[in-house]
């Protein structure tokens, strides 16, 4: 696999995209779980998809638009759905989870809508669903990078904010923070984010590339520093050693990804169990 | 040389939803004053520290600090604040005591700035203050809730704050730390001249450390010195709350009760 790598410009594409969202997603994540926002991650993975869905409709409809890179307007719709999200959840203060159906239902229920329209799209769409190896164009590799420069930068600038937005909110508040410009800056990066993971995962699986690392994560460490460092090396694994049995046993990355991360967890759980076992001999 | 009042509320009132929560209320804390706020549940207490830390606006009236419109203040890390305990901390958050104590430098750190040239050692410097520079690397989460409320404490005073506002923060902690707690902050009025406002129901515990008290009932029934409130009657007070209060034992009088 190796030398293939080296042969082929998709497998380069997959694998560097790959290894980008493996750092970026977890990263995020972290943020996302510890501030109880991983459903909302999923709500808004949903909207991506009406983005991705009317994208390929349109460049199926008309000629002019049929280079037109779905990204684009599935990073249009995420956004939008992040900012739809607060608005909602400002709405109905006292019901704030219900923002996460109420958008998760419009994405899919659009997505339906674009895709009958289009009758079907066949393998692209599966591709945007479960993520693909060799589905990866240069240009989406673009994309990735300059979306994971963005991320990385808002979150090394904003740390402290950040941390003290997630630890304590009203503390935040008091001290004077602009919790609510952070909170919103917050939920475009991770529309950005879902976005750039759904070219290798998949729409349908991006939010565990986001949670499934952190789970893992924060069953060890002792710090929030080591929570993301632990993340970020759960996320890597999981996405090389996805990314590689999906391209040798002709699979979609999104699952042997996902079910990596799962086997992670899961070996993490076991092994957490055993050490308090013997200490408590 | 006269004291500068760092918290002056000129008339304010508060209303939620239509009912009046605060009425009218002026209350003026100086520099140096250690300030006691008794009043009963549902008083208003939590209120008037929200309109004061900036997380709510009062309906009317204006909230002055360090002698700034409070809208346009812009020096909260002069103001620290200790919530009460677990309030809104999820306790299962992976953080190290260091780390939350650090977090108490967000402000006075400003935007993009990443850590203060000497943080670890105003954490440690902190969490000595709070007894606590042994537990620095531990989880915040392992804790117990007295241990928890001093790092939250040591937050606070890590970025060196004028003024220091603590809402019942005793709440849950044993009776001989609640006296060490209380022999803590006194000695941060007394020798570090810091100005402290407390809102607690330890009238007893509290009340020989303190220099003035505020009574609170929708609007303030008496705001002065210590010792005039010692000599108020039990009547007057029953008057302002509805109901009967503990009052506080000066070393003169035979314990009431």
């Amino acid at each position: 696999m190796i030398s293939s790598i080296f042969q082929y410009e998709f497998l380069q594409n997959a694998f560097l995209a790959g290894i980008i969202i493996g750092f970026i997603a977890p990263l995020l994540g972290v943020f996302i779980v510890v501030r109880r926002l991983s459903l909302i991650a999923d709500a808004l993975s949903h909207v991506t998809l009406a983005g991705i869905a009317g994208s390929l409709y349109l460049s199926q409809s008309f000629i002019g638009l049929a280079t037109l890179n779905p990204l684009y307007l599935g990073i249009v719709a995420a956004v939008g759905g992040s900012v739809l999200i607060e608005r909602l959840r400002r709405l109905y203060k006292h019901f704030e989870e219900l923002a996460i159906p109420i958008i998760m239902s419009a994405g899919l229920g659009m997505s339906a809508i674009f895709i009958s329209l289009a009758q079907g799209f066949s393998t692209d769409l599966f591709s945007y669903l479960f993520g693909s190896v060799s589905a990866v164009s240069r240009q989406d590799l673009y994309i990735v990078i300059g979306i994971a420069v963005i991320v990385t930068a808002f979150i090394y600038l904003l740390y402290k904010e950040l941390f003290v937005l997630s630890f304590d909110d009203e503390y935040a508040q008091a001290s004077g923070l602009p919790t609510k410009v952070v909170h919103t800056l917050f939920m475009l990066i991770t529309a950005l984010v879902i976005a750039a993971s759904m070219r290798i995962v998949g729409i349908l699986l991006v939010s565990s590339l986001i949670t499934l690392p952190v789970a893992a994560a924060i069953r060890m460490a002792k710090s929030f520093k080591q929570t993301i460092l632990y993340s970020i090396i759960f996320g890597e694994l999981a996405v090389i050693v996805g990314l590689v049995s999906a391209f040798y046993l002709n699979l979609a990355p999104g699952g042997t990804i996902v079910v990596t991360s799962i086997i992670i967890l899961l070996i993490v759980l076991i092994s957490k169990k055993i050490i308090l076992a013997v200490r408590a001999r | 040389m006269t004291k500068q009042p760092l918290i002056e509320l000129q008339n304010v009132s508060f209303q939620y939803e239509y009912t009046n929560v605060l009425d009218h209320i002026s209350l003026t804390i100086n520099e140096g004053d250690f300030l006691a706020l008794l009043g009963p549940n549902g008083s208003g207490k939590s209120t008037m520290l929200k309109l004061i830390l900036g997380l709510l606006k009062p309906t009317s009236g204006k909230v002055m600090l360090f002698g700034q419109d409070a809208n346009k203040f812009n020096h909260r890390e002069w103001i620290g604040y200790v919530s009460q305990k677990s309030n809104s901390f999820n306790s299962g958050f992976p953080a190290t005591v260091k780390e939350v104590v650090a977090s108490g430098l967000v402000k006075s750190l400003g935007l993009f700035k990443r850590k203060a040239p000497n943080q670890d050692k105003l954490v440690i410097e902190a969490l000595q203050s709070v007894g606590m520079e042994s537990f620095v690397q531990r989880n915040i989460g392992e804790l117990s809730g007295g241990q928890q409320q001093r790092v939250f404490i040591a937050r606070a005073l890590v970025a060196k704050p004028k003024l220091l506002i603590l809402d019942e923060p005793t709440v849950g902690i044993d009776y001989e730390n609640v006296q060490a707690f209380y022999d803590l902050v006194a000695h941060l009025n007394a020798r570090h001249n810091m100005t402290l406002m407390l809102v607690t129901h330890d009238v007893d515990v509290v009340s020989s450390k303190i220099s003035h008290v505020a009574c609170l009932n929708k609007t303030i029934h008496f705001h002065g010195f210590k010792d005039d409130y010692v000599n108020l009657t039990k009547d007057e007070l029953s008057e302002w709350y509805g109901m009967s209060v503990r009052k506080i034992h000066s070393h003169k009088e035979e314990p009431t009760k």
